[in-house]
């Protein structure tokens, strides 16, 4: 732990997960995961259903138990700790609220339970019924409230403990869209607010790129890479991540080294930025369809437009470049149409050029 | 829904099924009961007057219901036989409920908490001795507990006690019948409850802070409230009027409002003060009754 304080408490990361691995009996939900979460970080565990985020989480909450690898929080070892005794709460994906209690008795368990004078408890639950929105909701019975305010109670819940990181399993997953947005903000409004560390969960990734830090994105209990929302948007480290954070094209091709590299495909030659594998490679480029410039003429790769779809800020374009590769092209210009022929303008930057075997 | 629905003819022959069942088979029965319990004793078949016939007309139907008197249950309220009955039934039903309770909870909770496909199992032998005849169980249970059953002579051999302590013919034994027998009417209800509730509840409750024991106390049993409503109401009226149980296991000292109803009837041929402790022991359950089921249909919007 000396080494811990030698830096200086600020940079020690608030939890550490440490080569956790959890199976079910043949399934494997954790394969031997390492993460830090920084203190008053937001931090996002993105995949897709089964990856075993969820399982994580659980384990960091203690209603999970690691098969192996270790969980610190500030440095302590949380295993064999009950989840009760945990100084983490957890914000449940079905909220998980008290239906015999009202809002008031809701918020006041987790403080109830500490032992906290009355008239600490009830300055505090005020003070988190502002926080969330619901004042004048104090008495009411939870199947009177909506979807959205059910949500807040829930959130409002968790935090009461005063908990060091928050956990938030889908918690956005029950909200209609346009309220999902709504509360995105004010999610975020809260943690910069609390200071409090958030854990996100969610298979959503504009939900993960919006609220978070930093986002693992994790695959078949392995984490595939952890970086921020842009760095995972712009600069994906594997196929899949490249494949499950945003719209993308997939162009298969040989590297080729020559005066300058480039991907050799079957429709043309589009020139990499830089390249780390070798002469003769078999890789994928992912190119987002908004990086793909369409104009009428001048230089790129030619190809006719099969199909015009109008997205309201902005058109995507299936263009096919002959061979029966289709490309999608984002474009915002609104005069083109179905049949004909364009020149496709890939980036300079081409950061997401992947080996065959990934 | 609609404040008036319009029913076709078929609907409304469907909705008056019922009630016409409950109009025959309740009703009625009810109301001559009610009416026996206010007539004369006499030595006669059927030792009671008045006997309503349809040749009375209007005018001889009003004669003779001058006639009809309150002595039956003005027996009840000054014989300390009725008297020490009922508080006895009362108390007897109370007691056997209160342990049935305390039985029947732990097993709701192991079966609700078991594996899923495990349930229809364990639902299964919670109804098991519905299979022998009740009152085949009932008389074991006299094997059981005898001076020299099953029990004393176990503990005897065993060397804990000397002389057998008499369990058979006591107000023990009665309720121990009554547990046994009313323990599956107390066990179902209470796990409908405990396996309808969303296991996140109890995980919410310790990620708060709660201990198992807190938990248990604050989310769990409040939460079985109705469970627990159904199935003390499910044994203790019953329990309260039970002639069985008492009549085998009781001996001749348990005094039950049943038992003492039944020599009414058939001992003594007083049908009115029989009528009459039927009427009264109706009344005495019908009022808990209704307070229970205002506090179950109170607590219904509190459900998600």
């Amino acid at each position: 732990m000396s080494l811990t304080t030698a830096t200086g408490s600020e940079s020690a990361p608030l939890l550490s997960i440490r080569r956790v691995s959890r199976r079910y009996g043949p399934v494997i939900a954790l394969d031997d995961v390492s993460l830090h979460i920084a203190r008053g970080e937001f931090f996002a565990l993105l995949g897709p259903s089964g990856c075993g985020k969820t399982t994580l989480m659980r384990c960091v909450a203690g209603f999970e138990t690691p098969d192996s690898g270790d969980l610190l929080l500030d440095g302590e070892d949380l295993g064999g700790m009950p989840p009760y005794r945990r100084p983490v709460n957890m914000m449940f994906q079905s909220y998980a609220l008290f239906p015999h209690l009202d809002v008031f008795e809701n918020v006041a368990f987790g403080l109830r339970r500490q032992g906290l004078n009355k008239d600490t408890i009830a300055g505090r639950v005020r003070a988190l019924l502002q926080l969330t929105q619901l004042d004048s909701y104090g008495l009411r019975k939870i199947n009177e409230l909506s979807g959205g305010q059910r949500q807040r109670v829930a959130l409002a819940r968790a935090l009461a403990p005063g908990p060091r990181l928050l956990l938030l399993d889908e918690p956005l997953g029950a909200l209609d869209r346009k309220l999902r947005e709504e509360t995105q903000f004010h999610l975020k409004k809260i943690q910069r607010e609390t200071g409090t560390s958030f854990m996100i969960v969610t298979h959503d990734q504009d939900e993960a790129l919006a609220l978070a830090d930093r986002v693992a994105v994790m695959r078949a209990g392995r984490i595939e890479q952890v970086a921020s929302p842009n760095d995972i948007y712009e600069r994906p480290a594997t196929r899949f991540v490249a494949g499950f954070v945003g719209d993308t094209n997939f162009i298969d091709g040989v590297v080729v080294l020559d005066s300058g590299p480039y991907l050799l495909t079957d429709f043309g030659r589009i020139a990499l930025s830089s390249c780390c594998l070798p002469d003769g490679a078999r890789a994928t480029l992912s190119v987002r369809p908004e990086d793909i410039h369409a104009r009428r003429d001048g230089p790129g790769i030619s190809g006719i437009i099969e199909e015009f779809v109008f997205r309201g800020d902005n058109t995507l374009l299936r263009v096919s470049v002959g061979n029966d590769v289709i490309l999608r092209v984002a474009t915002w210009d609104m005069r083109f149409s179905v049949g004909e022929s364009v020149r496709l303008q890939f980036p300079l930057d081409t950061p997401a050029l992947f080996a065959e075997t990934t | 829904m609609k404040k008036n629905p319009t029913l076709t003819r078929g609907q409304r022959l469907v909705l008056l099924a019922p009630y016409l069942w409950i109009f025959a088979f309740l009703l009625a029965p009810l109301i001559l009961v009610l009416k026996i319990s206010v007539s004369h004793t006499i030595l006669a078949r059927p030792p009671y007057r008045p006997i309503f016939e349809l040749s009375d007309g209007v005018d001889g139907f009003w004669t003779k219901a001058q006639t009809f008197t309150f002595d039956a249950y003005r027996i009840l309220f000054t014989d300390s036989l009725y008297i020490n009955a009922y508080v006895s039934s009362l108390t007897i039903a109370a007691v056997a409920t209160l342990v049935t309770l305390l039985v029947a909870y732990p097993f709701a909770l192991a079966m609700a908490r078991a594996p899923e496909s495990w349930r229809p199992f364990l639902i299964g032998l919670a109804a098991a001795p519905f299979w022998t005849s009740f009152l085949i169980r009932v008389y074991a249970w006299i094997a059981l507990l005898k001076d020299e059953g099953l029990i004393n002579n176990s503990l005897i051999a065993l060397g804990l006690i000397d002389a057998p302590i008499q369990m058979f013919a006591t107000r023990f034994a009665v309720v121990v019948g009554i547990v046994y027998s009313y323990l599956p009417f107390m066990l179902l209800p209470l796990f409908a409850a405990l396996e309808r509730q969303d296991p996140a509840l109890r995980e919410a409750s310790a990620d708060l802070g709660a201990t198992p024991a807190q938990t248990f106390l604050r989310v769990t049993l409040p939460l079985s409230r109705e469970g627990i409503i159904a199935g003390v109401l499910l044994v203790f009226i019953p329990a309260v009027g039970e002639f069985v149980i008492p009549d085998l296991l009781g001996g001749s000292d348990t005094l039950m409002i049943g038992r003492t109803l039944w020599n009414d009837f058939f001992a003594n041929h007083d049908w009115p003060t029989a009528s009459a402790a039927a009427v009264l022991l109706l009344v005495l359950l019908i009022a808990p009754l209704a307070a229970l089921e205002r506090m179950r249909f109170g607590q219904k919007d509190l459900r998600p």
